[in-house]
């Protein structure tokens, strides 16, 4: 009795095992005119706020999931291997396109799809030249990429964050010294503190999201606020350096509106609603037969950066934000 | 022949799984064969990528840059186990350390958290203006296959040696081999040394192959490595020395053809991990029930 049982048990592995690659093919319904391949390297709201922005002007240009595009959408889960593996994929089905989100899975995309005449369209990538994704933002240029950086004004942030906190003299920084977009962003703050008139800036680093409670607390009792740039690590995070923020009594800047939602003071950031549209027409563009290397890459334009406020955060962390300026908030944030 | 989404899973599976079988070939060497369980992988695996990564970056011939960051691979595993034999630190935690305190490292020796290879003469790209054609999935594997060939021989030799011998004795039983008058500190440096050296070999071609170093690319690369080992020694149980690294270079493919098949299987994105995990307890419960169906089934010398 018991042998049969195995028997039984052996044989619908094995079946499910042979079985499992095929089925997939079967299950894939009809045939789509258009096949886009979407990947990015870890899940957080900005991220699936480009998503839904890229399918929307996607639509609006004629080209309905659905209808005549299926869109792939992988997510490497933080393992830069997997990246690769995605990348792969998409080459070896031969998509029609590209869209890759974040620099890591851009990088493996753009490497992948070299030669093969794929066309990657990238966005939230902040530093695409340093990256290598392109050889520079203007067009023409021999790539077979485009996309839209995220890359925010740093100055234009430090202004709003001197005009709500005009007695700001040291500001904490929290970020992943990993993330070649955060490292660029710090290098940005440094050149420009002088010039907004803060005199210090103290710096923590997380390398894992697990670390991130570690870096907020490093910063008690050594600066006036604490700013985190477009970090994807300390994004994930965010909740544990607002808890660090409230219960301390520290004021806490985001660089983007979702941030500000989920409970940071102010941000004037990047639309990432905006910058997956931007790409989303960009990618239209391309499918409808314009080269990428035609199209410039571009940021966030600053019609399209939001200044988002939260006063009930605010409140939280022991601080009002003066009136001036929330009367000239684009959104108030609850 | 076989349909382009099969060929595609091959090729890919074939590829990352010889690349990524020396990192499983220096898990095997250090957790096997010296009975050394060294974690220092994740870091020694950038160190190999950010060594030849910045060679490269900076012009230097690629083939000196993959050569330099082997070089770097055997001085990190130096460093481990030194941390072991002379500080007297457990092989756990000598790992442990020099895996965190590596990450740093990588950063000083890059500069920067990602170096990007595109626009770079990488092996690949050397090679293929050798044959005058251009850079191709099929010349990557054909260069990782010959690559593995090489090292494959190499250590087979080695490990017959009386060296080898006494590496592979040292782990069998230390205090026998001590007795006999054998430094076997020396054979765990020496041990520790080669596995991450080819580690780093295996991180400087990773980075090359994928056309950017990045300091984050390490993690999960230990996890990886003690995958494809258990796996392949489930699948063909190791008996000889060439027995030994046709089990890692298995059990590599093995790991990778389920992450890729889990990649195309087209559910959830998130599912992706969980999916990875049930395909490899489903290929590793069929032989194991097949045993015991035959009443052949043995315990193994060790629960891990």
């Amino acid at each position: 009795m018991k042998k049969k049982g195995l028997l039984v048990l052996l044989g619908g592995l094995c079946l499910a095992l042979v079985a499992l690659p095929f089925m997939t093919g079967c299950a894939a319904g009809e045939k789509m005119e258009y096949r886009i391949g979407e990947s990015v390297i870890i899940e957080h709201p900005d991220l699936f706020s480009d998503q839904y922005g890229f399918r929307l002007a996607m639509a609006e240009a004629g080209f309905v999931e659905g209808v005549n595009v299926e869109y792939i959408f992988l997510c490497a889960e933080g393992d830069m291997s997997l990246a690769k593996s995605i990348a792969d994929r998409f080459v070896s089905e031969k998509v029609d396109l590209i869209h890759a989100i974040t620099t890591p899975n851009s990088q493996a995309c753009v490497a992948a799809a070299e030669g093969t005449g794929i066309p990657v369209v990238f966005s939230t990538c902040t530093a695409p030249a340093e990256a290598g994704i392109v050889s520079t933002w203007d067009a023409p240029r021999p790539d077979n990429v485009t996309g839209v950086s995220d890359m925010a004004d740093m100055k234009a942030q430090m202004e709003m964050i001197k005009e709500i906190m005009p007695e700001l003299r040291v500001l904490g920084v929290i970020y992943n010294a990993g993330e070649v977009n955060s490292v660029v962003q710090t290098g940005q703050l440094k050149d420009i503190m002088a010039d907004v008139g803060i005199e210090e800036l103290v710096e923590a680093t997380c390398s894992t999201t697990a670390e991130v409670a570690t870096a907020a607390a490093s910063l008690i009792g050594r600066c006036d606020a604490i700013y985190i740039p477009t970090d994807n690590t300390a994004v994930s995070g965010l909740e544990a350096i607002i808890a660090v923020a409230e219960e301390n009594k520290i004021p806490f800047f985001g660089s983007t509106g979702d941030m500000v939602d989920r409970g940071c003071i102010a941000a004037k950031g990047a639309n990432y609603t905006w910058i997956g549209k931007e790409a989303g027409r960009y990618a239209a563009r391309v499918l409808k037969g314009e080269s990428p290397g035609d199209i410039p890459v571009v940021m966030c334009a600053p019609e399209a950066c939001l200044l988002v406020v939260n006063p009930g955060a605010a409140k939280r962390m022991g601080f009002t934000i003066p009136q001036s300026v929330i009367a000239k908030a684009d959104r108030v944030a609850e | 022949m076989l349909s382009p989404m099969i060929q595609g899973i091959l090729t890919t599976s074939i590829s990352e799984g010889l690349v990524y079988a020396f990192v499983a070939i220096g898990v095997f060497l250090t957790l096997r064969v010296l009975a050394f369980p060294d974690l220092t992988v994740d870091g020694s695996f950038v160190v190999g990528g950010s060594l030849a990564a910045v060679m490269i970056a900076g012009g230097y011939n690629p083939f000196l840059a993959t050569i330099a960051a082997f070089l770097g691979g055997l001085a990190t595993g130096s460093i481990t186990g030194l941390l072991n034999t002379k500080l007297r630190l457990p092989a756990l935690l000598a790992g442990i350390l020099m895996m965190v305190g590596l990450y740093s490292v990588n950063l000083l020796i890059m500069g920067r958290p990602n170096i990007p290879l595109l626009r770079d003469i990488t092996i690949f790209d050397s090679i293929a203006s050798w044959f005058g054609t251009e850079r191709s999935t099929i010349l990557v594997i054909i260069v990782f296959a010959v690559t593995a060939f090489i090292t494959f021989m190499i250590l087979n030799w080695f490990l017959r040696t009386e060296i080898g011998l006494a590496l592979r004795a040292t782990g069998d039983n230390e205090q026998m081999v001590r007795s006999l008058g054998v430094d076997t500190d020396k054979n765990i440096l020496m041990g520790c040394a080669i596995s991450n050296g080819l580690v780093a070999l295996s991180g400087a071609l990773v980075a090359q192959n994928q056309q950017f170093c990045d300091v984050n690319m390490g993690i999960g690369m230990i996890v990886m490595g003690l995958a494809a080992v258990i796996i392949g020694e489930a699948l063909i149980h190791p008996r000889g020395v060439a027995s030994m690294l046709l089990t890692a270079l298995t059990g590599t493919f093995l790991y990778r053809l389920f992450i890729t098949i889990a990649l195309r299987l087209g559910l959830a994105p998130g599912n992706l991990k969980l999916i990875t995990a049930l395909l490899v307890i489903t290929a590793l419960a069929i032989p194991f029930i097949r045993k015991k169906i035959r009443h052949e089934w043995m315990p193994p010398a060790t629960r891990w």
